[in-house]
């Protein structure tokens, strides 16, 4: 690389998508012109997606510390101590651009991904969780392409992640125009592990063996991570190459022979070859211990011959990982691999030098200092403006004809129906832990070991956060805790993913900003710190961004109990609602699911959250739940309390309720104020109390009955329909969609 | 009783498997590698759900050549009772230790979920704790459980009493409704739902435990 030929050095940083003052700075660390396999190098572990470069100023604004956090950011995944000696290790992460690129694939190694970097830690998955967002079914433009986009990510989870053996208790999705040339899956993982057997991403121990095992390098995915980091254009499509290839099976195999090898006591450090593949491994291991990696090509397994060091060193081929093992026991190594069926290879060794030294036969080919490559890439702190938005603050002028058609509209949405016909695919049991599986509030993975079980739950609001990315962040904090204050779960820490637009237009920064300073209060306030995550930016097709979409995923913990269903299960049961009615305005209608589905509109500003009230009513719920004072217990979230007692009455028991309110009916049925939780009980008095004694206001609507939902505002009836109705209409709707 | 669960590198419901004989039953159990062929010591073996050697081609079409089931036909032959579930079942038919086939589910894609199953035969050391038509709720988990064969064995299966449950409503095309049945001997049993997943009183109920307590009260008998 040299400066004789700038048109074409401005093409090379340009294939590379580095900067020319990326490329100045390093010149200037390694005090001399990169070649083109350290160019290579250089460019995936600066890229957006391994560098954080657009987001870690603001990231830092995060809280990352509890009593309970064993490990923050920054390590492969977030740990925390659930007590009995057990840990958990869990985080989300983001497989967007290969699942717009090719679907099944895509999802499926977002599944692998994050599943090695649990078992990298040594902990064995126990869970997992996606949250998918697709552009709408029924588009006359996008529709057939988004039904098959929806139909591979489904298929790729299912998959990779039954073969694998990892329940796939939960999540969301979710349907919304601008997700139409960019969906997004993020996949969440968790598992479970003794505190004595936490391993860690170091490459300690001068004179160590670095050790590769697993499946062999090809050229697949080469430039994944810098593809991750760029918009959509209309080549995007030329790009499946790019595109990894998974094998759950040897993702099996890898994790019993990395768990088995764990248990030797040979091993001082592993790490997972995910994004940016064996450069990323070497370098970030390196750079945590303060060691460098001295190694040769010619060790590495290859799949296809003839591949150069640049192809080598980039490329993204699955089911792999490095690990340095105590000097004079890499046999005992070998021995479980081969138990397993699977190669491993000593590549090279650990050095005092700091630097990551890569030889092709001896010959060195790229020579870099580990720091620079995991720490030194640019920070930038982008400009940033107010939050873009294109919706007019002031609603719309409406009057319903029937609310009672405008619930069973709601409820056969694609975005509030039954997702039965996704999650059915998804081996939701296996391991036989799953306490509360997908379709409720929260899922609950019991840990047989302990005690202890394990809740968990995946939220976002693309529309909320449109509206105001601040309030929207906090709200879905507030959401995700409810949902596991209300199956009795103490939420205890959260893992983030923040889907947005491009971090260079200053209205998009500012969704960012405001995105992160918003998580960062709220999980603050109900006291979860962040304990790792993933950013996904340069969400955009053809100029168009994405919602501002940050997703997060909350864990909490509870006794291990049978769960409290979130329908009536007889008829004769008071309906309680903590927190009261609520209040609303047309202004903060607008984010609502009535007036996406009903008002094909979006205005205003999201639903006001009093975080104060929110964690009074949460603790109350926690409380009642857990003393066992109700039969039913169901947050109220997208569609309000219309929708929740609609779907109380899944288990074909009816309510007859009267609401007694000031506000116009619209608002009263289908506001989504938060903070409110939704209970079916015999214990109105208790439940009273405990609400009075936590300064939470709680109302009484009426009773659970046989067979049919009756809803009436001040002693008028407006809705009078049979459960079976409601049942059907929200059970098929997303088949019909998908015409399957 | 002492069971062995196989462990095949693929095998993903060997641990639940497993956990249901010993701390829902409180029988011993001990794990089988897929490349031994030494069954001495175990009354019974369990052939788990998963996916055997990845599964990659057919379903249990490589695991067949393995040596630890060399051992199990073996077992079998020699009277041992056997019982495969999903996988497990698979790989029986496979290793032509039971009729038929397990093809793609109608409809191509994996399904999980509960359904009803009808007791056809208690007439086996697997379901005589079982009432005759008692309707369990087990659980399914599988992309290829829809059992296939040709007419003379589907009326050979019936005709002297093999097919042992059916599905009430039939999830995968399972031909005649059959999601498990046995050997000529009647002691091989492959069923494709998964009783070791509804064995604990935390779990969707525990109508699987019946299928484990025939097994019992089988080899009691046997040992009287």
């Amino acid at each position: 690389m040299s400066e004789n030929n700038p048109t074409q050095l401005e093409a090379l940083l340009k294939t590379h998508k580095l900067t020319r003052g990326e490329y100045e700075k390093i010149q200037q660390l390694l005090g001399r012109d990169p070649n083109l396999t350290e160019l290579g190098i250089f460019s995936v572990m600066w890229s957006e997606h391994c560098s954080y470069k657009s987001s870690k100023v603001h990231l830092k604004k995060l809280p990352t510390h509890s009593e309970r956090v064993l490990q923050g950011p920054g390590e492969n995944a977030g740990i925390i101590d659930i007590g009995d000696g057990y840990a958990i290790a869990f985080k989300i992460e983001s497989h967007n651009h290969p699942s717009f690129i090719e679907p099944f694939q895509g999802a499926a190694t977002g599944v692998g991904g994050i599943l090695r970097d649990i078992f990298t830690m040594g902990a064995r998955p126990i869970a997992v969780m996606d949250a998918i967002r697709f552009g709408p079914l029924d588009s006359e433009k996008n529709g057939a392409r988004n039904r098959r986009i929806l139909d591979g990510v489904v298929q790729g989870i299912s998959h990779y992640g039954n073969c694998f053996g990892v329940p796939t208790v939960g999540g969301e999705t979710v349907f919304e125009s601008c997700y139409d040339g960019n969906p997004l899956v993020n996949v969440f993982a968790m598992g479970v592990f003794k505190h004595d057997e936490i391993f860690y991403g170091q490459a300690t121990g001068v004179g160590n063996p670095v050790i590769y095992v697993g499946a062999r390098t090809g050229r697949d995915g080469i430039h994944g991570a810098s593809m991750a980091s760029d918009v959509f254009t209309e080549a995007s499509q030329q790009q499946r190459p790019t595109v990894q290839v998974g094998d759950p099976f040897m993702e099996k195999l890898l994790l019993e022979a990395c768990i088995e090898a764990m248990k030797t006591g040979a091993i001082v450090g592993i790490q997972d070859m995910g994004a940016a593949g064996l450069t990323c491994s070497t370098s970030e291991m390196g750079s945590r211990a303060g060691t460098g990696i001295d190694f040769d090509l010619k060790h590495v397994p290859q799949r296809e011959t003839g591949m150069t060091p640049y192809e080598i060193m980039l490329s993204e081929s699955q089911e792999r990982m490095l690990l340095v093992a105590e000097k004079g026991r890499e046999q005992e190594i070998f021995d479980v691999f081969n138990k397993w069926g699977l190669e491993s290879a000593v590549i090279g060794t650990v050095t005092d030098d700091g630097m990551l030294r890569v030889r092709d036969h001896g010959v060195v080919v790229a020579e870099i200092k580990n720091r620079d490559l995991a720490d030194e890439a640019p920070l930038y702190n982008r400009p940033y403006t107010k939050p873009y938005r294109d919706v007019p603050m002031d609603g719309p002028s409406f009057t319903s004809s029937s609310v009672e058609a405008d619930l069973l509209k709601l409820l056969a949405s694609n975005d509030l129906c039954s997702k039965k016909w996704i999650w059915e695919q998804y081996d939701y049991m296996v391991r036989t832990n799953t306490l509360a599986g997908p379709g409720g509030d929260a899922a609950i993975v019991r840990i047989k070991e302990t005690g202890t079980s394990i809740a968990m739950s995946l939220d976002g609001n693309g529309r909320y956060c449109y509206l105001d990315p601040r309030e929207g962040a906090k709200l879905i904090v507030a959401e995700c805790c409810r949902n596991l204050s209300t199956v009795g779960a103490l939420p205890v820490s959260a893992t983030n993913n923040l889907n947005f637009g491009n971090p260079e237009r200053p209205e998009i920064m500012a969704q960012l900003v405001e995105g992160i300073e918003g998580l960062a209060e709220a999980c603050k306030f109900f006291e979860t710190p962040i304990t790792g995550g993933n950013v996904s930016l340069y969400n955009e097709t053809l100029g168009e961004s994405i919602f501002p979409t940050p997703v997060v995923g909350i864990v909490g913990l509870l006794p291990t109990v049978a769960p409290i269903p979130m329908a009536f299960p007889k008829a004769g049961l008071d309906l309680v609602l903590l927190g009261g009615l609520g209040d609303s305005d047309l202004t903060h209608f607008g984010g609502t699911q009535y007036a996406k589905q009903v008002l094909g509109a979006l205005w205003g500003l999201p639903p006001k959250l009093d975080m104060p009230l929110e964690k009074r009513v949460q603790e109350a719920t926690r409380e009642i739940v857990r003393a066992n004072l109700t039969e039913a217990a169901h947050d109220l979230s997208d569609g309000g309390l219309a929708v929740a007692l609609a779907e109380g009455t899944f288990a074909g028991v009816g309510a007859d309720v009267d609401i007694k309110t000031d506000l116009r009916r619209e608002f009263a049925l289908f506001h989504e104020g938060p903070s409110r939780v939704l209970f079916a009980t015999s214990n109105v008095a208790q439940i009273s109390a405990i609400a009075e004694r936590h300064q939470v206001p709680v109302v009484v609507l009426g009773k659970t009955t046989a067979g049919t939902l009756k809803i009436a505002l001040n002693g008028t009836e407006v809705v009078h329909v049979g459960v079976d109705k409601l049942y059907h209409t929200w059970d098929r709707a997303l088949e019909e969609s998908l015409h399957v | 009783m002492k069971l062995g669960v196989v462990v095949f590198p693929g095998s993903n419901c060997d641990h639940d498997a497993y956990y249901a004989v010993t701390c829902n039953l409180g029988q011993q159990a001990d794990f089988v590698w897929h490349d031994s062929e030494n069954l001495n010591g175990f009354d019974a073996i369990i052939l788990p759900g998963g996916f055997s050697y990845g599964d990659h081609l057919r379903c249990g079409a490589i695991a067949r050549f393995s040596p630890v089931m060399r051992a199990v036909k073996k077992f079998a032959d020699a009277g041992g009772l056997v019982a495969g579930f999903c996988n497990g079942f698979q790989i029986l038919t496979e290793a032509h230790i039971l009729p038929g086939a397990l093809i793609r589910n109608k409809g191509l894609r994996y399904i999980c979920k509960t359904v009803a199953l009808e007791t056809v035969s208690i007439n086996s050391p697997f379901t005589n704790a079982l009432k005759p038509g008692a309707v369990l709720q087990i659980p399914i988990a599988h992309g290829e459980g829809c059992y296939t064969a040709d007419e003379a064995t589907l009326d050979q299966l019936a005709a002297e009493d093999r097919i042992v449950f059916r599905y009430k409503e039939n999830p995968n095309g399972s031909m005649r409704d059959i999601a498990g049945i046995l050997s000529a001997g009647r002691n091989v049993m492959g069923m494709m739902p998964h009783p070791e997943r509804v064995s604990d009183p935390l779990m969707p109920g525990t109508d699987g435990l019946g299928v484990f307590q025939s097994m019992l009260n089988s080899l009691a008998a046997i040992s009287r």
